[in-house]
């Protein structure tokens, strides 16, 4: 009998709340399905089952908070014997909430006229939740800093609540804590070495603009999809950068699942990741970035997005900033940072001309690798984007 | 199309991507990714919306006409007046 428990879906989490089963007793299932909808601090994570086999008994009904390994559900093999009944939850979902909705603390703020246009996104497990319990979506006003309409938003509305919104500091206290216990945990735990390098990427910028000219809007490919496909290759060359730390050991992954550091509005953020970036080339990995960013941002995100990263790269070149120094997500043992790109004189074949200058960085951990490695893997990098059109 | 509608168009797609923005306080001179949390990913959506919603295919070299809602209004206006012919 297998014992589905619930992920860590970051490394910050400490429980979930299960949202829907998507299975029911007896159903078969096979690895890689979706067979619950779990809501975490950063959004619904549609979660995945790594067995296949049987659904035996679901032990959890929705609405549970449950901890990081609690046990969800039964899986039995075929043909193996099905467990004595204990009391099987229905797939039904429950009304009541895990806790009671907080009393508003702060009086309604004037209406908003933008707001009265209600562009609002609707979270997957809230659409679902609404369409059960007959809510009308367009009269749910979100109180998420996101302004995505929750699942908590359309129960509170199926209450026929007519007292405002909670106040919105709740969710962002929330995700602000999640953050904050990764990155302690991560400081605390890795040894972390920087290293850093002025990149010359006139070229891939030229090369870029020229692919982008010869395509439609639809298909143009960001700067930040050449930077992932440069990194994916670099990596090649230096493998103690892509792989986790568990068990005082290093374990190498020959696949790269590249997260990306995605800003959520409202301050938040998020890394899920690409998986299996090593066999995308550069318009496949702009379609997977613009996918996740927008999956992270609306909600969609695929519990292996979550588990699965083996290194990271962060981008905050938008912001102006020059150089990021990021903080590695344990158990990843690198991350990779870019700043923006900067028009800066620069010395090519003995003349000074302006060009165009990015700032790589790499933190790493000094458990998997020495600073000579992560020094080969930013002159890799450097190398691979002097030569763009090779990186296709 | 006239102005007040491409500037319906323009706010309308940019709200799509920017939910949480204030929208009636937004200068129309200034810049709008200084005004609005927009990163280039939010630009190319937004971008891509205008070709949906007014039909017009905006190339990467004209961008920086549209850095504030005024030059975005004035360069649509332009290209749907040249495309009229």
């Amino acid at each position: 009998m297998y014992e589905f428990r619930m992920p860590l879906l970051g490394a910050d989490m400490e429980s979930g709340l299960l949202v829907e089963w998507l299975i029911q007793s007896g159903q078969k299932v096979k690895r890689g399905d979706i067979v619950a909808v779990v809501e975490t601090e950063k959004g619904a994570v549609d979660v995945e089952i790594w067995e296949s086999g049987v659904v035996d008994t679901l032990l959890v009904p929705p609405g549970t908070e449950v901890p990081v390994g609690g046990i969800m559900a039964t899986l039995r093999a075929e043909g193996e014997a099905a467990a004595v009944p204990t009391e099987a939850v229905s797939a039904a979902p429950s009304i009541a909430p895990a806790a009671p909705a907080p009393p508003p603390r702060v009086p309604a703020a004037a209406p908003d006229p933008a707001a009265a246009a209600a562009h609002y996104k609707v979270s997957p497990a809230a659409r679902r939740r609404a369409e059960q319990l007959g809510v009308d979506l367009s009269g749910v006003t979100p109180s998420g800093p996101e302004r995505v309409v929750s699942l908590a938003d359309v129960e509170r509305a199926a209450q026929g609540a007519t007292a405002p919104a909670p106040p919105i500091p709740d969710k962002q206290e929330a995700m602000r804590q999640a953050i904050a216990t990764a990155m302690a945990k991560s400081k605390r735990e890795i040894p972390h070495y920087y290293l850093g390098s002025s990149i010359d990427i006139t070229r891939a910028i030229d090369w870029l603009a020229e692919e982008n000219r010869k395509r439609s809007i639809k298909d143009r490919v960001l700067l930040a999809a050449v930077l992932l496909r440069a990194v994916v290759l670099a990596l090649r060359d230096v493998p103690e950068l892509n792989g986790l730390w568990v068990d005082k050991r290093f374990q190498h992954s020959d696949a790269v699942h590249l997260a990306v550091g995605i800003a959520l509005r409202g301050g938040g953020l998020i890394a899920p990741a690409i998986r299996d970036a090593q066999l995308k080339a550069v318009p496949e990995l702009m379609a997977s970035l613009s996918d996740l960013i927008r999956r992270a941002r609306g909600g969609g995100l695929r519990s292996s997005e979550l588990t699965d990263a083996t290194v990271t790269v962060t981008n905050l070149g938008e912001q102006g900033v020059e150089t990021v120094y990021g903080v590695i997500y344990p158990p990843q043992v690198a991350l990779v940072g870019f700043g923006r790109v900067s028009e800066r004189p620069w010395v090519v074949d003995g003349a000074v001309l302006a060009r165009k200058v990015i700032y790589a960085t790499l933190s790493a951990d000094h458990r998997a690798s020495v600073g000579h490695r992560g020094a080969l893997f930013l002159a890799g990098l450097e190398r691979l984007l002097q030569e763009p059109e090779k990186l296709a | 199309m006239n102005t007040d509608e491409i500037r319906q168009a323009l706010i309308d797609a940019l709200a799509e991507i920017a939910p949480e923005g204030d929208f009636v306080a937004l200068k129309a001179d200034r810049p709008v990714r200084e005004q609005l949390d927009i990163d280039s990913y939010d630009f190319l959506r937004w971008m891509i919306a205008l070709n949906e919603r007014l039909g017009v295919e905006i190339p990467e070299a004209d961008y920086p006409k549209l850095t504030t809602l005024n030059g975005a209004i004035d360069y649509l206006a332009a290209a749907a007046s040249t495309s009229k012919r």
